[in-house]
């Protein structure tokens, strides 16, 4: 037992009532998405996904398949790295618009102050409708300007990783040691200036590891976009789906286990180059 | 007029108040010591001089200009002349001391010579200039995060030196050095000062430090000046009521205590030798 004179730590009731607000706030959330664990080991449900799985066996690994795996895999990883590419033109400005340590007019805070916090509240609000739009959304809105094909889904990827980006981007700029940057903007140095000699080198690690991460994301998503008809990876898969080609469909698999792994060795070299 | 403040005060955010009705003022090419114990406003008081902060009452005047009135230019323009010694260098620690030096010169640069150098410095023999003077040339292409604490602060003012600014701010600028580096970074600011006219304005937590280099110290306790006086003028009495200390020592560089001679035996470099900077 703790003797009677020592102070009892004043936060522990808060700490408790959030817990309690937790529970009660999730256990609803889950009853309403049906989450009932009990039936995967239900008998009957786990015949049927033993016989789905089965089919996965032996994956298909003809000369002539692999030949157009390989052609789909160049197609998707085009449509995500230029879906990238694109996103960053759009991510990068908005993020450096966006991060508070590099605005000039909060020192002091100083002249155009009000005009800074407009152009802010746009800028996060232009990421925020971006970004709230799913990419399949933006891709099946594209379809109908460019039609079928990658053009729409790099574009949908695009817009909706700009958005991603730019608010993550800006984020990582406030966060970690912001001092060397507003001590550049104080010596009369411009907020793009600020950036490369101040926040750059102590957050580069971060923004490049995101990046890469949302490149993978990219890869995913093009797969999803395949199946509404913009190539790659996607469109074949939903081939071997309807054809009930199982051994199909654990190659493809194989072939996204691949490129997250891949993903994953790209952010550790870069990861390390930065250090 | 170097700068002037009347009557400045300064609530920080959370109600505390750091400066109490301060008019100070200098005149081009003044060099002032400001001591006094921590927590005594001296880094408010450099600050507002860097227009980093606003005071919340009175004036300031910086180099002739209200820097509060002006645009956005302007105020950049004004920044660029400025140049303020952090005490912990404001430095990433993955940036190469070279890199940490020219970006004193950002508010004077175009862009496009910002980036280049990024890319491959533009200026090398400028950098290795001031780091020689500091005596630390041999460090120009070192990681900032391979640097000792005093090994950073003199690659801070290293770049306040390169920046050349009128206005020459300086907080605690030696307080990671050994004594015999600390005079050689004090005496580098003197003549950096006087080789171009600029104002010297210097906190220093060490008094034997400012009784010894500075033509005019000024004492700050609690928000406000104590005294504006030459160091031949500070007597004893008066530096034990600014630091609160009846007895105990006052702070000076390895805690050797300050000796106090007759008046007028002290004052600005009566007993150091100066360090002439390296040949380059």
């Amino acid at each position: 037992m703790f003797p009677s004179s020592l102070p009892r730590d004043p936060d522990a009731p808060k700490r408790l009532s959030w817990a309690m607000v937790a529970v009660v706030a999730l256990w609803p959330l889950l009853q309403l998405a049906e989450f009932n664990p009990a039936a995967l080991l239900d008998a009957r449900n786990l015949k049927v996904m033993r016989g789905f799985v089965s089919q996965f066996f032996p994956p298909e690994l003809s000369t002539e398949f692999l030949a157009l795996l390989a052609r789909a895999t160049v197609e998707t990883l085009a449509m995500a790295t230029a879906g990238i590419a694109l996103a960053l033109l759009l991510a990068a400005p908005l993020g450096l618009l966006l991060a508070h340590s590099l605005s000039l007019s909060r020192i002091g805070p100083g002249p155009g102050r009000g005009r800074g916090e407009v152009l802010r509240a746009l800028a996060r609000l232009l990421l925020l409708a971006l970004r709230g739009i799913p990419e399949l959304v933006w891709a099946l809105l594209l379809v109908r300007a460019f039609g079928l094909g990658p053009a729409a889904g790099v574009l949908a990827l695009a817009l909706t990783y700009g958005g991603m980006l730019g608010k993550v981007y800006a984020e990582i700029l406030e966060s970690g040691d912001t001092r060397p940057a507003r001590a550049l903007l104080e010596t009369g140095s411009g907020r793009l200036m600020a950036f490369f000699y101040g926040l750059l080198p102590s957050t580069a690690q971060e923004l490049a590891s995101y990046t890469v991460y949302r490149w993978e994301c990219a890869v995913r998503a093009s797969v999803i976009m395949g199946f509404v008809g913009a190539g790659g990876l996607g469109q074949l898969m939903d081939q071997s789906m309807k054809m009930l080609n199982g051994g199909e469909v654990s190659a493809i698999l194989m072939i996204f286990l691949l490129l997250v792994l891949l993903a994953d060795k790209i952010s550790l070299t870069l990861r390390k180059a930065l250090a | 007029m170097s700068f002037r403040l009347v009557a400045a005060g300064l609530v920080h955010a959370n109600g505390q108040r750091a400066l109490r009705k301060v008019s100070l003022a200098a005149r081009r090419g003044e060099r002032i010591a400001v001591i006094g114990p921590s927590g005594a406003g001296k880094t408010s008081l450099l600050r507002i001089l860097a227009t980093s902060i606003r005071p919340t009452e009175g004036q300031v005047e910086v180099l002739d200009l209200y820097p509060w009135q002006l645009n956005g230019a302007q105020l950049r323009q004004l920044r660029s002349r400025i140049g303020l010694i952090h005490q912990a260098p404001p430095i990433p620690p993955r940036q190469r001391a070279i890199t940490a030096i020219l970006a004193g010169r950002l508010g004077q640069w175009p862009w496009w010579k910002a980036l280049l150098s990024l890319l491959y410095p533009l200026d090398i023999a400028g950098p290795r200039q001031q780091l020689a003077r500091l005596d630390l040339a041999d460090r120009l292409f070192e990681r900032c995060d391979r640097l000792s604490g005093g090994q950073l602060q003199r690659v801070g003012a290293a770049r306040v030196l390169y920046q050349q600014p009128d206005l020459l701010l300086a907080d605690e600028p030696v307080s990671a050095m050994d004594p015999a580096l600390a005079d050689l970074t004090v005496n580098q600011l003197h003549a950096e000062a006087a080789s171009r006219g600029a104002t010297l304005v210097a906190s220093l937590h060490a008094v034997d430090l400012a009784l010894r280099w500075f033509p005019r110290v000024v004492g700050l306790k609690a928000g406000e000046i104590l005294f504006d006086l030459p160091p031949v003028k500070i007597s004893d009495p008066m530096l034990r009521d600014l630091y609160a200390s009846e007895t105990g020592p006052l702070p000076t560089q390895d805690h050797q205590p300050l000796e106090f001679g007759p008046a007028g035996s002290r004052g600005p470099k009566s007993r150091i030798t100066v360090v002439p900077p390296h040949p380059l």
